[in-house]
């Protein structure tokens, strides 16, 4: 864990009072309607859109003088992009970061949910590029708003049945929607389907942003989460034939590295805390040895504080 | 972890050094100085505060200079800066009849009260390089003064029109009530004219100039008049609570657009013209055009006209034309994406697989039956 000293010349958290107030509405009224998108007044931030600043405003929200802040991209906390949000919050909050997910009580995420089971009293921020999960089969806002209000949700499942028919199976491994206390079909982000199981019933809450389409969306906890399916085509996860090369594990998501122009590749854990935290549990993978020669990992103590 | 993405925060900090001497330039050639820009820079200043939504030209040359002149990432700038800033209240709407003119042209009258100002404009230049400016020898020019000042009363064209009944009326909401605030609350369809004509107003110029142009080209239904052009400064004024009364906060800038248009007319209402507004800061005529021609097509809904063509679909324009969030997302495939394409590599591969199992099993009962 580290802590920064605050820039006083910004507002603790960057955003003023009256902003915050006005997206901790949007998050309580999100909070009562899980799964429906709530339209707020977004404001620009220092960050370009679409690199996050619908979770770094919900963040900004939501932020305590004591809170401990974990921000992943990818699952990893050494992502470039990534390093850039913690180091705004540290800049303007002052707050603990850590990069351990149980030291955590905000973690705020792109394209992951971390492997590490979430507690009661953490909190999930999403980072969403695009909040409507029908956009892609109706363009119009205006006609995507009455097809959530009417629950009219035929097309996206004629759109699983097309992938079907088509491919033998539901071509879609990211961004694959979900069925939200059996009334909102929702975007769970661009994470991999291998993390939708992850949302349902999660203990913690779940909180989703979207700065440059201006909506924020919530799971509360303990919520029914589904992937949308068939009784004949259910959902299923991805699986890999091999464990991680790093540390073995067999249940996580791996990332595939490529080790030279020959083909060489190795697969490893993408939550990198995960992966860091049961190798110093001892868990050694197949290609460990091989890969600290050919120093594609360094050693934990050389890492930046 | 691997090297390929850790060291990421010094790596970060070493690119803000890099770019800073990208910037600057070779350091034997005098460093432009903010004044410089706001001064001789003033077209592209004008579109960073238009872009930006906020009118301070100091700003907007501080943002020029500190992006390298990229409107885009100046806009960004200085958006990123206007929302810090705490909000006393609004200005009264301010009055273009009023404006000292500095240019005013109609291209539907030969001659009209008040005349045809040309004022400063590269209309009439031929675009021929002038390689004095390279020698930075020119004199400092100054331009002849009239042998009489210009009529003081300047009516807009569009009021001659309407006197005549000939123009659309335009009159305010019932009750006036404020304005929608695009900066403060979020756009929802379907937008009324006060989010379109915000929306537009900030709107890149290059994607409005496009839209506007496949209106006049055939994508689209009105042909448009320009009616007129004004381009002046107007004070803006304020009322605070406290005090009960007007004080002027100073003058800016703007360049003001009302492009006249046909009508058929309903059954319900005869032909008559109709209006196209565009307002926007600083000298910015071509932005001023295109906004008015886009405020007309997008009035499709009131007139009955339809959607056929992208300028006259309100979420299509009014969603895709901020530069500054079109950039944002545009350049975020830059960051990291390879959880979801090991996502598409597993699947693209086991729907590979599957085919040529298929493939194969299928040929082999061919040549089984064969044999």
């Amino acid at each position: 864990m580290s802590q920064q000293t605050i820039d006083t010349d910004y507002n603790f958290g960057y955003l003023d009072e009256q902003t915050k107030r006005m997206i901790r509405r949007a998050l309580l009224k999100a909070v009562a309607i899980p799964g429906y998108q709530v339209p707020f007044g977004s404001r620009e931030m220092p960050l370009a859109r679409g690199w996050g600043t619908g979770g770094i405003q919900i963040t900004a929200a939501l932020i305590g003088p004591h809170d401990t802040l974990k921000v992943i991209d990818q699952g990893a906390d050494d992502t470039t992009n990534a390093v850039s949000i913690r180091r705004f919050f540290a800049r303007v909050a002052g707050v603990k970061t850590t990069e351990t997910t149980t030291e955590a009580s905000i973690i705020q995420t792109r394209h992951r949910i971390p492997e590490q089971p979430l507690n009661e009293g953490q909190i999930l921020v999403y980072q969403v590029p695009q909040p409507e999960p029908l956009r892609k089969i109706e363009s119009s806002e205006v006609e995507t708003r009455k097809m959530h209000a009417w629950s009219e949700y035929g097309a996206m499942h004629v759109r699983l049945y097309e992938d079907i028919a088509r491919y033998g199976r539901v071509a879609t491994s990211y961004s694959y929607p979900v069925m939200v206390n059996n009334r909102y079909v929702m975007s769970p982000t661009p994470i991999p389907k291998f993390d939708n199981p992850k949302m349902d019933q999660l203990p913690a809450l779940q909180l989703f942003g979207a700065g440059r389409e201006k909506r924020i969306y919530a799971i509360p906890p303990f919520t029914k989460v589904k992937s949308l399916d068939f009784d004949d085509y259910p959902f299923e996860i991805q699986k890999w034939k091999e464990p991680c090369a790093l540390c073995g594990a067999r249940d996580s998501y791996l990332d595939e590295v490529i080790t030279d122009d020959r083909g060489g590749r190795m697969f490893v854990c993408s939550d990198s805390s995960y992966c860091e935290t049961r190798r110093d549990e001892g868990h050694v993978g197949p290609q460990m040895n091989w890969a600290k020669d050919q120093a594609f990992i360094n050693d934990n103590s050389e890492e930046t504080p | 972890m691997y090297v390929a993405v850790k060291g990421g925060e010094a790596a970060i900090l070493a690119t803000h050094d890099l770019i800073a001497e990208e910037r600057r330039g070779d350091p034997s050639v005098p460093e432009l100085s903010v004044a410089q820009i706001s001064e001789q820079m003033k077209l592209a200043t004008a579109r960073v505060m238009n872009e930006g939504s906020l009118y301070d030209p100091g700003l907007a040359a501080l943002a020029l200079k500190q992006a390298q002149g990229d409107s885009i990432e100046a806009a960004f700038l200085v958006r990123a800066y206007r929302t810090t800033l705490p909000r006393f209240g609004s200005s009264l709407p301010i009055e273009t009849s009023e404006m000292a003119i500095r240019r005013r042209i109609s291209a539907t009258y030969k001659d009209l009260p008040g005349g045809q100002i040309l004022g400063p404009t590269y209309d009439y230049t031929h675009r021929l390089f002038d390689f004095a400016l390279m020698a930075e020898k020119s004199d400092a020019v100054e331009a002849p003064v009239a042998s009489s000042p210009l009529d003081q009363s300047m009516p807009r064209v569009p009021d001659i029109l309407g006197d005549e009944g000939l123009m659309e009326a335009e009159l305010s909401p019932e009750g006036d009530p404020a304005p929608f605030d695009l900066t403060r609350d979020p756009i929802q369809f379907p937008a009324e004219r006060d989010t379109r004509l915000q929306t537009l107003a900030r709107g890149d110029e290059g994607f409005l100039l496009g839209l506007a142009y496949s209106v006049q080209r055939g994508f689209g239904g009105n042909h448009p008049f320009a009616g007129e052009i004004r381009l002046g400064e107007v004070p803006v004024r304020f009322k605070p609570e406290e005090l009960g009364f007007e004080i002027d906060l100073g003058d800016i800038t703007v360049t003001e657009c009302q492009m006249v248009n046909q009508f058929q007319g309903s059954k319900d209402k005869p032909p008559q013209f109709t209006r196209g507004y565009g307002l926007v800061f600083g000298h910015s005529e071509r932005k001023s055009m295109s906004m008015a021609i886009l405020d007309r097509s997008l009035k499709n809904r009131e007139f009955g006209e339809g959607v056929d063509y992208p300028a006259q679909d309100e979420e299509f324009v009014l969603y895709h034309s901020d530069n500054v969030e079109a950039a944002g997302f545009v350049e975020h495939l830059k960051l990291p994406h390879y959880v979801d394409f090991q996502g598409e590599l597993e699947l693209i591969r086991k729907i590979r697989q599957e085919f040529e199992e298929r493939h194969a099993s299928s040929h082999t009962e061919k040549t089984g039956e064969a044999a």
